[in-house]
């Protein structure tokens, strides 16, 4: 039986906050008999899922992780779980204390006194911070912030009615409150961003599904310039847009509350504000016998704080039990020899810098999600032009990368530590050299979506992949063959700069002093010839632009626009000059790139419609695809054999609609998949069955669980849910005895054969071009066009200049 | 942009064609047979072969036609291989024939290759001259588009003759509800409609002399002949699709004819031999 403290005794274990994270520790501790003390500032338990908006849906995630608690916990209702918690504490005989709001805790003689604001104190030999975030929300920074009409939590949603309120965020609680909110009030939802990457992928349904609907109306690309009487200033893509509404509700996350932290002792590794105290892999924070846990100690979810509350009992109790997720590294880090789980750990930490930033959670996530690699001398890790986006560390060894693609023997070699593959993750274009083991060597994979997330998460992921990245692309695209020492002066001084679709990036007749290297996306240059803006060329990633104004000193001689969203590498100009000066061989290949750009834009202002040409594919979002059917109009005698023969290697579903889509000129651009350089179906799908195979194309696997995501997310309409005809095409029963249907046919003939339905209640899936990749000789739809009107091709060589000239 | 199947691949198959018509005309010209030339000399034999199995490929393109993601080469080639080689077929069995004809089994083979080949040359001819029409006349519209614009027109129409006398109404409903776009076999082919209501609605408009609705009579005539104009554009789209598919009711019923007629044509050889 556990002992019950009063006050002035000291107890084994004192635990400030009652959330996940510290019942768990409680009732873990009352299940061993240990002598504790739950202390909790409001009179009830786990405040903050208490003020979850009622009826709330609660997830366990990660489902991979098992739970190992002494309290239970399975996706549910917020009322059910809470109930469950306050019947199991009361089973358990938890000593807890409400009302007990901690005012300080100072460590004397190895005893912690815990200082409540009633003037009690409390006494106990260790002491488990459980206290999460959420005590300290996040607010808005721009003016108007503390307005009567903004809020920044939500308890009961149905308390209100007939009001238009603004959500602001994109983060699960905004995604709730916002569906929440949407039965019975206008909803607006604010997303800084072009996806809700942040959210779980049921939120992410669910939101996608409301604005789908038109239940809740999205900004995306927006955030919050002011507040004012009943309305709130948003600047846009657009430009700014005033929203007029009832009440604002800002979900922003939650900081640590700083200031009390580290009055207890404890120290942050940083001034970041979003920093986190630093814990040993026992908890343990830089005080002896104060342990941090939850979301204080960078663990936000449910489940991990549990364990961790149970774990860290065991630690007090001297006993070193391992994680719950060890087991699945084990079986993970098998090819590494008898190696340790916890020694790999440490050892991807110390050896990998882009790494070293995660906390040990998010370490052992990624490498949860990660697979890892045992090469031998020679193996290729992967080819030149490949089109995978997966992203490579080295723990162990060293590749070689060849970046000459006639001589392999030139290679640039990287140390463990080092990371590559990071140039197709961000440009989505195909890899831009070979590389290989050239020793025995170590290598782990991340699957783009881990490193997406971790990119968008942790500031020093993005921070460290930047710098190396932006160097290697000024190296690869700009200055081939100069040393990267040579570049430090330029790559220090270059920054990253992100355009939205359309965005101007400068404009004819600007003063130029800084020349922009594309990193994703693409742009268009145009030209005012007499009063009207002309498109003169189209220029994917991987090249620059602005280096004309510079090279002559003169205002620039054209506007450059971002075709899509795109990302660019700005250099200033003094730092290139002075590249250029000290490298004659590089200064003579950007005066000869100089020369042929005067030499296309003359050529084009002679053809003005090529342009349009141009104009007319980038509205048409041809500039993000990698691979885009088009139809020559001047030959198409719409036979459809195309879909036809989509439809007949497909498994009777045409992939393509050739009648559909825009023509322009002669050039008709039907409704198909493009391939895009960052494909929007891929944003979110929850089993992840959407890929990238080598050669470029995308496509939905088996796994596909018919949710409808990427339908949804696809701005070209080139997805469908579909499920497999019940009657195949037979040619020569066609053909000879006219029975059952004709090529491409299913559907009329199930038709005219089932008194209008449909033959088929099989589950339905996701249905996309993917480009014939199973069926050796290329696209069938191509293949299959009696006359060649139908041609595949990448918008960079299609658009060049010399083949619209023709 | 792309290139017509006539100079496909640098008028490669036009030029085996020539080669073996010209092979054969050599042949022809050098053969010094026995009597008069014709099918059953070895030369005539051999082009026989050759022309009879040229016919069974040429066939055989509608069913690779349909045969989708397999063979090496597209279709593009085949269909150039055979526009070209099927010419030939033309020279190589006149050759063969030793330019006889008469009334019986074998002359019917030759009338029907005739009626394939000429009809294939004219199906060439669509393919070739009709997409740039069909692309010129549509304008980047789509048939949707401009059907709903006519439907817009048709109730502005409707809406303005209200306004005025009875028997310009009458005319105005007759266009809006009796202008036929499409219909039978030969009102698609022949893509005019001489009887058009909405024509005769503008004529009768423009004669009649109402006064006092000046204004509505000019905004009622524009838009019929804002009409008119739509209705003639897809008239001819779809006199010129149904061109390009019609051509296809001779010559493919005639060339399983003539692949019959082959067949009768060899058997009767050999067995009168």
């Amino acid at each position: 039986m556990v002992r019950g403290i009063g006050l002035g005794e000291a107890c084994k274990i004192a635990i400030v906050g009652s959330g996940p994270g510290g019942l768990s520790a409680a009732s873990h501790a009352a299940k061993m008999g240990v002598e504790h003390v739950l202390l909790e500032r409001t009179d009830h338990l786990s405040d903050t899922i208490y003020k979850y908006q009622r009826g709330k849906y609660v997830m366990a995630t990660p489902d991979i992780l098992p739970l190992r608690s002494d309290v239970s916990f399975t996706a549910g209702k917020r009322e059910a779980i809470l109930d469950k918690w306050d019947q199991q504490c009361r089973d358990l005989n938890l000593n807890v204390k409400f009302k007990a709001d901690v005012k300080s805790i100072k460590k004397d003689n190895g005893t912690f006194s815990i200082a409540l604001t009633s003037g009690q104190t409390f006494h106990a030999e260790n002491v488990v911070l459980a206290i999460g975030l959420q005590g300290n929300l996040n607010k808005l920074a721009c003016p108007g912030a503390d307005h009567p009409t903004v809020q920044y939590q939500l308890d009961d949603p149905d308390l209100y009615e007939g009001e238009t309120i603004v959500v602001i965020g994109a983060g699960d609680a905004a995604i709730e409150n916002a569906v929440a909110l949407a039965k019975q009030n206008t909803v607006i939802i604010v997303n800084r961003r072009d996806e809700f990457a942040r959210a779980k992928q049921g939120n992410l349904a669910l939101i996608l599904n409301a604005i789908e609907k038109g239940d809740v109306q999205c900004y995306y690309n927006s955030s919050p310039a002011r507040i004012e009487d009943g309305a709130l200033a948003l600047d846009t893509a657009e430009g700014e847009a005033i929203i007029q509404c009832h009440r604002i509700i800002a979900r922003l996350g939650a900081s640590a509350p700083r200031k009390f932290v580290e009055s207890c002792g404890i120290s942050f590794p940083n001034n970041d504000p979003s920093a986190l105290p630093e814990v040993s892999s026992t908890y343990e924070s830089n005080v002896p016998g104060l342990y941090v846990i939850g979301a204080l100690g960078g663990y936000p979810l449910i489940k991990q704080a549990m364990n961790q509350g149970y774990e860290v009992v065991e630690y007090i109790m001297g006993n070193r039990i391992a994680p719950a997720d060890q087991p699945l590294l084990q079986r993970k880090f098998q090819g590494l020899g008898n190696a340790d789980v916890d020694a790999v750990i440490a050892e991807v930490r110390r050896i990998i810098p882009v790494f070293a930033g995660l906390n040990p959670l998010q370490l052992r996530e990624t490498l949860l999600d990660s697979d890892v690699h045992v090469l031998a001398p020679g193996e290729t890790v992967f080819n030149r032009n490949d089109y995978t986006n997966t992203f490579f560390t080295i723990l162990r060894g060293e590749v070689g990368i060849q970046l000459n693609p006639n001589d392999s023997s030139i290679m640039v070699k990287l140390p463990p530590g080092a990371f590559f593959g990071e140039m197709g993750l961000i440009s989505g274009r195909r890899r831009t050299a070979t590389v290989v083991a050239t020793k025995d060597c170590v290598l782990l994979e991340t699957p783009r979506r881990t490193m997406l997330k971790l990119i968008q998460s942790v500031d020093s992921v993005r921070r460290t992949l930047d710098q190396t990245a932006i160097g290697r692309q000024v190296q690869t695209h700009l200055a081939p063959g100069v040393p990267l020492e040579a570049l430090k002066d330029l790559v220090e001084n270059a920054e990253i700069v992100r355009f939205k679709p359309g965005e101007t990036i400068f404009r004819q007749g600007d003063q130029g002093d800084d020349m922009h290297l594309i990193r994703s996306g693409s742009c268009t240059v145009s030209m005012r010839v007499a009063g009207r803006d002309i498109v003169m060329s189209y220029v994917p990633s991987g090249n620059y632009i602005g280096e004309m104004a510079l090279l002559s000193d003169a205002p620039r001689s054209a506007t450059v626009k971002a075709a899509h969203a795109t990302e660019t590498i700005r250099i200033k100009g003094d730092t290139f000059k002075e590249l250029l000066d000290n490298q004659p061989k590089l200064k003579a290949s950007v005066e000869a790139k100089f020369r042929e750009r005067i030499m296309q834009n003359e050529q084009m202002q002679r053809r003005p419609e090529a342009g349009n040409i141009i104009q007319f594919l980038i509205d048409q979002g041809v500039g993000e695809g990698t691979d885009v059917l088009l139809i020559d109009e001047s030959l198409c005698v719409h036979c459809d054999n195309c879909e036809k023969a989509c439809a007949e290697t497909h498994g009777g579903i045409s992939r393509l609609n050739r009648e559909a889509g825009p023509t322009f000129a002669t050039i008709h651009v039907p409704t198909s998949c493009r391939h895009c350089e960052h494909p929007h179906c891929m944003a979110d799908c929850p089993p992840n069955a959407i890929h990238r195979a080598q050669d470029g194309e995308v496509y939905i696997d088996d796994s596909c669980i018919g949710c409808g995501n990427c339908e949804r997310n696809c701005p070209y309409g080139v997805i469908q849910l579909a499920a497999a005809p019940d009657v195949k095409f037979n040619l020569f029963n066609w053909l000879l005895f006219g029975t059952g249907p004709g090529p491409g046919e299913e559907m009329k003939y199930a038709k005219a054969h089932h008194d209008g339905q449909t033959p088929s209640d099989k589950q339905k899936r996701a249905v996309k071009c993917d480009m014939c990749k199973d069926i050796s000789g290329g696209a069938s739809c191509v293949r299959a066009c009696p006359t060649g009107a139908a041609i595949r091709v990448s918008p960079e060589e299609f658009m060049s200049v010399a083949l619209l000239s023709k | 942009m792309q290139e017509s199947i006539l100079v496909y691949r640098h008028l490669f198959y036009f030029k085996i064609a020539v080669g073996l018509v010209a092979a054969a005309a050599v042949a022809y010209a050098l053969h010094n047979p026995l009597g008069q030339p014709n099918g059953g000399t070895w030369l005539g034999y051999t082009l026989g072969g050759i022309a009879g199995g040229l016919m069974i490929w040429l066939a055989w393109f509608g069913v690779r036609k349909r045969k989708y993601g397999v063979g090496k080469l597209p279709l593009e080639d085949w269909l150039s291989a055979h526009v070209y080689l099927g010419l030939a077929v033309l020279a190589i069995s006149t050759l063969h024939a030793g330019f006889q004809v008469g009334v019986n089994i074998h002359t019917v083979l030759y009338v029907l290759t005739i009626i394939v080949i000429v009809s294939g040359l004219i199906g060439v001819y669509f393919y070739v001259r009709f997409p740039r029409l069909l692309s010129e006349n549509r304008r980047g519209m789509s048939m949707e588009i401009m059907f709903g614009q006519i439907a817009e027109l048709d109730r502005e129409m409707r809406q303005i003759a209200m306004e005025l006398d009875d028997a310009t109404n009458a005319a105005v409903l007759d266009a809006t509800q009796n202008t036929v776009i499409g219909g039978s076999l030969i009102r698609q082919l022949r893509g005019r409609d001489p009887d058009c209501p909405t024509t005769a609605a503008r004529m009768f408009v423009e004669r009649s002399e109402t006064r006092g609705h000046d204004a509505r009579r000019r905004q009622l005539i524009t838009r019929i002949m804002r009409k008119e104009e739509l209705v003639r554009r897809l008239r001819l789209d779809i006199q010129l699709r149904a061109w390009l598919r019609v051509w296809l009711f001779v010559h493919v019923p005639c060339s399983i004819a003539a692949l019959v007629a082959l067949a009768v044509h060899i058997v009767t050889v050999f067995y009168y031999w």
